[in-house]
């Protein structure tokens, strides 16, 4: 980026230098034709030169938005691929505490929006602080006091450009974010049409967009007021200094003080004084919005991710997992959400997990799969702690049925075979078979290539959560976690999962975290959590007995009052 | 162009002051032009007269030039952000009027709940077809017509020739700039699209990506994508690049030829000397007025494009209008649907197939069914969202569409799951259901819809804001939001449509309570699929795709062995752990 950049302002200088060489020729032509009367021969020399700077010019103006755009890409490219590892690294407990799609917009568009900021702010800003000395170096020996006008008005324009700036630019920045909150307010309306219609709200809402619209203008309209001053000022600067060197250099003139080419040429050269700060005014909005996805880009860059393991152990064959002292608590939450949970999945064992919602059962599961990493206590499979091996390679022993599991924009196909990309059709198709989607896909328009996800085909629920104890099949771990829907699912769905499901935790070692009875009735052994803690472990029937826990959450349905 | 003309009628409330932008915006452009010509002007003459008081009027000019030029920009600044302000507020308020009676009915169509997000985005677009658009093609076809006649009183041929120029550069250079760019920039949006889709939906299926081991293999995808969006965006760069070069090129080209025009003249003693540095200044100068027509044909493009879509939603006709004399609401209360069917689009399948029931004032009906099974179209059709296809839906023995819709409307509270809560305060949420309403109803509605804990515990208790489509709520207190507005609404008639789903059984339970409340004394349609507090119902509809499968009381169906015993069923086998 660097080099980008330096070249950048490199040919900016360039640009200069032939700017004011341009300005030599003119000046010496209209001098020639005008007061030597030397058309003829002189002339149309001066002309081709003047047609010869021009287009190099034009080219150096072409190479160099080239070049800046190239840095800009390359620094945009660099730091989307990093700031996607980044975020991938950080897992879904981060992703999934911020604020739903600002992450996602600071991946696209708030990296898009560095364009400007590389491109054209960063170069301006050096550019405005030497080109303006170099103009000056070349009026001086010509007429000193000219140059003398405009280093002595210089600075007045960056000061005022602060002070006015600093105020102003607080002001405008809650006046641009109250904008974009008025186009929230307004899609909120939109949205709640509907409800808008059932209370018979909608003239009163329709004044009030259009009051909330204009009562904005008007509050903007006075910040722009003191936001416009600093294009004022610098443009009344620009156009009182041309009216002033232009008088000075008339009556210089008249006492013979100066030649018309020398003066004219300081002339043209005043406006090109203090254009590099009036290209920088025009950049700086696009700057400042640049900045400020530059900073949420590092924010996020900056977040530090936990250590990971580095031990290459080799698990193998069944696995028999403990939890030992663990305990969690969420960042800003002052109770932990599992406080010294014990617990042991004998190896190929069946578990089931309940307790009411905020008992903890999430957690649990986040932490087996290594997206999160317990503040205390060990988690470890067949005795080596789950956090001595990398997170990737203790995955390649997990598979997760999640609740609601993501299907990825793609065909069948391919989302079945995010659990083993490798898997030829044929398996991919077992593993549907075995998971009692085969069915319901080869019912899809076409087969295993329908396209599913975001901008395809809607799959129900149910088929939905078959298509995830497929891609379980696929990958044939030695320990399974599912969460099961809590949503009831229509009967026919139920009996497929249930059966999928059996066939499932065959042979593994296997922790559902439990919404029905059917489930939990036919695990080895039910798990009961509460307020972190493990409250009560047993069978179905040894746990209704203890009329604990356990029994008020299979009681609850029956039990609603009528 | 059509389109482009009623996107110009939007500014007909306040044309004088879209006029007075555009001629601050020419005497801006016209100050510069005037300011650098007429002090070239000042010191060519300065050269050859013996005494400066012989130049007081042009001394004179030069310094009301440089102090309107910058009075004139800083005005001209202010005037049009106020347009574009104005124009803003126009456009929502007249997008929202036409919007209002075709929802929800005609803009489900549209299918996808990116549509709001789309009308939202092309409003603002539209707030710029002055500021970025139209302004800036009148001020540069203004100040080529001023510069024009100022060179035609020298010369007939350096004002064509500096036409010529400005044309080009105007209009020229930005077509060229966009035939080459047109392939790529097609290419551009496409990999953007393909970037950001793939981005969204890692982002979202982040954990599934992890469980998996995906993380490399995505990364890969991504960077792939990214270099070739890079490749493209550099390729892109070297045609915008383009485009200011031409454009400078152009400008210090016409100074050229409008010398190589003039210099003869002068020779030739046609023309005074003193008048060539302010010629060629004035053709300089003017450029700046066409310098921004590329970005702003490129903001009309994107205008009228919003405009088209815009207008293709709003121009739709309401499904559901008023009769011009409707009849008033009649005394007797009893609702009925006659053999009603409803699709939603032509080509779909049934959403309601010949469905009939009666619900006469006080009674209770439930209408149950699995998700899908065209449960949620009743209310619709009951609050007149949508018009049967066949059949009637009928209040007092006529068919609903004789009434008005307000007044019908105002006769029925509904309380559903996807009740929309506005990112506004616990005031003004509830107010909308009673405009009138003081502090002590609103209280008592709190207080009887089990919100007290809510507005306690909220930063500024009823006027705490709820947040973003009610982010800062649980699923349980939105709900009981929407009992609180049932409450104050006080309609006879109350239609539950899923009113409890999505909560766990627990808050549930609280729930029904307030429900049960709410609904003693008003006549009641519960759509559900959840079969709680059956027995207390006068009849139940089973409904399955669109058709009614199995009616009776609870005792009956229970005893039937049909669908409703097999719903039950499965119920029956869930844990209270969500």
């Amino acid at each position: 980026m660097r080099l980008y950049l330096g070249a950048t302002v490199l040919i900016g200088l360039l640009v200069a230098v032939v700017t004011v060489a341009q300005m030599a020729f003119l000046s010496k032509i209209v001098d020639r034709v005008f007061l030597k009367a030397g058309g003829g021969e002189q002339a149309v020399t001066l002309l081709l030169m003047l047609a010869g700077t021009a287009v190099l010019r034009a080219g150096l103006l072409w190479v160099r938005e080239t070049t800046a755009q190239q840095g800009a890409v390359r620094v945009k490219n660099d730091l989307r691929e990093r700031l996607f590892a980044h975020v991938l690294r950080l897992g879904p407990a981060y992703a999934n505490s911020e604020r739903p799609g600002e992450l996602t917009t600071t991946l696209t568009e708030g990296v898009e929006r560095l364009d400007p900021y590389f491109a054209r702010y960063l170069p301006q800003v050096l550019l405005s602080a030497v080109v303006p000395l170099l103009v000056v170096a070349y009026i001086l020996p010509r007429d000193a006091a000219s140059a003398v006008l405009l280093v002595v008005t210089a600075p007045v324009i960056p000061v005022m450009m602060v002070l006015v700036g600093s105020y102003a630019e607080e002001h405008t920045r809650r006046q641009w974010l109250a904008l974009s909150r008025m186009g929230a307010h307004f899609l909120g309306a939109l949205q709640g049409l509907p409800t808008l219609k059932a209370f018979g709200r909608v003239a009163a809402e329709e004044e009030k967009v259009e009051r909330v619209s204009g009562e904005f203008r008007e509050r903007t309209l006075k910040v722009l007021r003191y936001a416009f001053l600093s294009g004022l000022v610098l443009e009344f600067m620009t156009a009182a200094a041309i009216a002033l060197v232009a008088v000075v250099l008339g009556v210089r003139l008249i006492n013979g003080a100066i030649s018309f080419q020398d003066a004219f040429l300081v002339l043209l050269l005043t406006p090109e004084f203090y254009r590099p700060l009036r290209d920088l005014g025009i950049h700086r909005h696009a700057g400042m919005e640049g900045k400020a996805s530059a900073e949420r880009i590092f924010e996020i860059l900056d977040t530090p991710v936990p250590p990971d393991g580095t031990v290459q152990e080799n698990l193998s064959g069944e696995l028999e997992l403990s939890f030992s002292g663990v305990r969690f608590t969420y960042p800003g939450r002052d109770l932990p959400a599992l406080d010294e949970l014990s617990l042991t999945l004998p190896a190929g064992s069946r578990t089931a997990l309940v307790g009411r919602s905020g008992s903890g059962k999430s957690t649990l599961v986040g932490l087996l799969l290594r997206f999160l990493d317990p503040d205390a206590g060990v988690i470890s499979a067949n005795g080596v702690p789950s956090g001595d091996l990398p997170a990737v390679a203790w995955r390649e022993h997990v598979a997760l049925v999640p609740q609601r599991p993501h299907l990825f924009y793609g065909n069948v196909l391919e989302n079945i075979r995010l659990a083993k990309p490798d898997a030829t059709r044929s398996e991919v198709e077992r593993a549907a078979e075995l998971a009692g989607a085969a069915e319901f896909i080869r019912r899809m328009p076409h087969g295993y290539d329908t396209q599913i996800g975001e901008r395809g085909l809607r799959l129900s629920g149910g088929e939905a959560q078959r298509l995830a104890i497929a891609r379980a099949f696929l990958k044939d771990a030695a320990l399974l976690i599912m969460d099961e829907p809590t949503s009831s699912l229509d009967p026919e769905s139920e009996r497929l999962v249930r059966d999928a499901l059996d066939r499932l935790t065959r042979d593994r070692t296997s922790l559902i975290v439990a919404h029905r009875l059917n489930t939990v009735s036919t695990a080895d052994r039910i798990v009961v959590l509460h307020e972190g803690q493990v409250a009560e472990t047993g069978t179905h029937a040894g746990l209704l007995e203890r009329k604990g826990h356990y029994s008020l959450l299979a009681d609850a349905y029956e039990d609603v009052p009528v | 162009m059509r389109v482009f003309l009623r996107l110009l009628g939007f500014m007909r409330p306040y044309w004088w002051r879209v006029l007075l932008g555009v001629l601050l915006g020419v005497a801006t452009v016209a100050s510069n032009v005037g300011l650098l010509a007429t002090a070239a002007y000042v010191i060519s003459a300065a050269a050859v007269v013996p005494f400066l008081a012989m130049l007081t009027v042009p001394v004179y000019l030069v310094r009301l030039l440089s102090v309107s030029r910058a009075v004139s920009r800083y005005a001209e600044r202010l005037v049009s952000h106020d347009v574009t302000f104005r124009l803003l507020a126009e456009l929502r308020t007249r997008f929202f009027i036409r919007l209002a009676p075709l929802a929800p009915a005609r803009l489900l169509k549209y299918r996808s709940g990116d549509l709001l997000v789309r009308v939202v985005k092309d409003v603002e677009e539209l707030q710029n077809v002055y500021l970025y658009s139209f302004s800036p093609v009148a001020v540069a076809l203004s100040v080529c017509a001023l510069a024009t006649l100022v060179l035609f009183t020298f010369d007939p041929a350096i004002a064509f020739v500096a036409l010529g120029f400005l044309t080009a550069t105007g209009v020229g250079v930005p077509v060229l700039v966009r035939a080459l760019s047109k392939g790529l920039g097609r290419r551009q949006l496409r990999l953007r699209a393909e970037l950001d889709a793939r981005i969204v939906d890692d982002v979202q299926g982040v954990q599934d990506i992890l469980a998996f081991g995906r993380e490399g293999g995505e990364q890969h995808e991504i960077s792939t994508i990214n270099t070739r969006l890079g490749l493209v965006q550099r390729r892109m760069a070297l045609v915008t690049g383009l485009q200011n070069a031409l454009s400078d090129l152009m400008m210090n080209l016409a100074m050229v030829a409008v010398l190589i025009v003039a210099i003869p003249l002068v020779a030739a003693g046609e023309m005074d000397g003193v008048f060539l540095a302010f010629i060629a200044l004035v053709v300089l100068g003017s450029f700046e007025a066409v310098a921004p027509l590329g970005a702003a044909f490129q903001v009309l493009g994107r205008s009228v494009g919003a405009g088209e879509r815009l207008f293709e939603i709003s121009d739709s006709e309401p499904q559901v209008t008023d009769l011009p004399e409707p009849l008033s609401l009649p005394q007797d209360g009893t609702l009925a649907l006659d053999r009603v069917s409803f699709r939603y689009d032509e080509d779909g399948s049934p959403a309601l197939r010949d469905v009939s029931f009666v619900l006469r004032p006080g009674s209770r009906v439930a209408v149950v069914g699995p998700s899908g099974s065209g449960k949620s179209t009743l209310a619709g059709l009951i609050l007149r969202f949508w018009d049967p296809d066949s059949g009637e839906v009928r209040l007092g023995g006529w068919d609903v569409r004789c009434y008005a819709q307000g007044d019908l409307r105002a006769m029925i509270g509904v309380v559903s799951q996807d009740t929309h809560v506005f990112n506004d305060t616990v005031r003004n949420n509830l107010l909308l259901a009673d405009p009138e309403a003081d502090d002590a109803s609103l209280y008592r509605a709190i207080g009887e819809a089990h919100l007290t804990g809510l507005v306690e515990g909220l930063p500024g208790g009823l006027d705490g804001y709820v947040g973003e489509q009610g982010q800062r709520l649980s699923g349980g207190e939105r709900q009981r939001l929407a009992v609180a507005r049932a409450l104050l609404k006080d309609a006879p008639v109350l239609v539950l449509d899923e009113a409890t789903a999505n909560l766990d059984t627990v808050t549930e339970r609280e729930l029904l309570g307030t429900i049960r409340e709410l609904m003693r004394g008003r006549t009641t349609l519960q759509i559900t699929h959840r079969l709680v507090e059956m027995e207390t119902m006068d009849e139940i509809l089973v409904l399955d795709e669109g058709q009614v499968v199995e009616r009776g009381t609870h005792e009956e169906l229970v005893r039937k062995d049909g669908q409703y015993r097999r719903m039950l069923a499965v119920q029956d086998g869930m844990l209270a752990t969500a």
